[in-house]
């Protein structure tokens, strides 16, 4: 089955990214495709690869960017959402005339068209949030 | 059975469930800029506004005095980009004290009528909207 | 055609528990999941409107273990599923609805 998922949450203040990343690691074993997991709201500061978390933690950040890489996973960073708060990539940045960009690796930018065309396809849309 | 659509086939029925008030947070203003997206994908598409989500279509809203951009006429639009049934739940608006004469106007011109311009409210009891809820495809709650 | 719906709110501060059951048909999923597996503890109020809905109630395990609320606490009539019970009943039901 086709399963998109939705992540509405930063990392860290509230569980919505890590209980997505279970459902999402879950779902692959299961034999599952995930087709997307779609970053929006406060949920685009996932996709920051300037968080230093304690070394104790875990870092959410790269759990889902190598998630990414071991599943090729297409995680999409709202392209809205992201402006308003600071996520940007480098053609991004450019093109606001920024001094840098700070997306992570697996991470892309793209439009909200994206959520809704995983609406489409996908059997399940599931999202979390707060 | 959507399990068996080709991608990109078939129309689904999408739901956009506003359960939040505005301003307070921002996602009654990002649940929309979706549905404004989403109106471009000829979807079958309601939004449903229950809990707090009804106090985001109360008429007279003037956020002057915060600093936030007003975003209640955006609603009014919904009907040019062919969103036309926005479920508001009965219930929802009698515990929060409001009728519906608290509510913006919003309406939209029907094609398969003459153009007539016709209510896109629709004014539900919470078992009504059950049974809307229970023919959805997609469900995203904001 | 039936719904998986996912709760995340403690039902002692927020009111998604209660209009989740409300909006949930008898043929529906009700999951609890982070800060909503508190409505799963029995003797309490939320644990009466589970006794009193249609809809099967389910419970994150991984979460209730998370914040010391052991099984035995569980409401009657409530299951306690792990992760792959999660997207298992995401699979069942023919859309998810979560309660944000």
């Amino acid at each position: 089955m086709k399963f998109g998922v939705v992540v509405n949450e930063g990392p860290y203040t509230h569980q919505a990214s890590d209980s997505a990343y279970q459902f999402t690691k879950e779902a692959i074993a299961q034999g599952h495709e995930i087709i997307r997991v779609f970053f929006y709201h406060d949920g685009v500061n996932n996709g920051t690869r300037l968080t230093v978390p304690p070394g104790d933690d875990r870092h959410i950040q790269n759990n889902w960017s190598e998630l990414a890489k071991e599943h090729n996973l297409d995680m999409v960073v709202c392209i809205a959402a992201a402006q308003r708060r600071g996520i940007l990539d480098e053609n991004e940045a450019k093109r606001q005339g920024k001094d840098a960009d700070n997306i992570a690796e697996g991470f892309r930018i793209s439009g909200l068209g994206q959520l809704i065309e995983a609406g489409i396809q996908a059997d399940r849309l599931v999202t979390f949030g707060d | 059975m959507s399990e068996d659509m080709e991608d990109g086939g078939d129309i689904k029925k999408f739901m956009y469930m506003n359960r939040k008030a505005p301003y307070g947070t921002i996602y009654a203003l990002e649940a929309l800029e979706v549905v404004l997206i989403g109106a471009a994908f000829d979807q079958d598409v309601s939004l449903a506004f229950v809990d707090d989500g009804v106090f985001q279509l109360t008429k007279g809203q003037d956020t002057a005095g915060i600093g936030i951009k007003n975003f209640s006429p955006a609603f009014k639009a919904l009907g040019d980009y062919d969103v036309t049934k926005l479920y508001v739940e009965k219930e929802s608006l009698e515990e929060r004290g409001l009728t519906a004469d608290d509510l913006m106007d919003l309406v939209y011109e029907d094609e398969d009528d003459d153009w007539a311009e016709k209510p896109s409210i629709r004014l539900v009891s919470r078992d009504e909207l059950k049974t809307v809820l229970a023919e959805q495809d997609v469900i995203m709650s904001f | 055609m039936s719904i998986l719906h996912t709760v995340n709110k403690s039902p002692f501060q927020k009111n998604d528990l209660t209009s989740c059951l409300a909006h949930a048909n008898d043929d529906d999923a009700v999951l609890m999941i982070e800060d909503g597996v508190y409505g799963a503890i029995k003797g309490t109020q939320a644990a009466s409107q589970i006794a009193a809905a249609g809809a099967t109630v389910f419970v994150l395990g991984v979460d209730l273990a998370a914040r010391g609320i052991s099984e035995d606490k569980v409401a009657d009539g409530v299951s306690v599923v792990g992760y792959d019970g999660f997207v298992k009943l995401a699979a069942e039901h023919h859309a998810v609805n979560s309660w944000l």
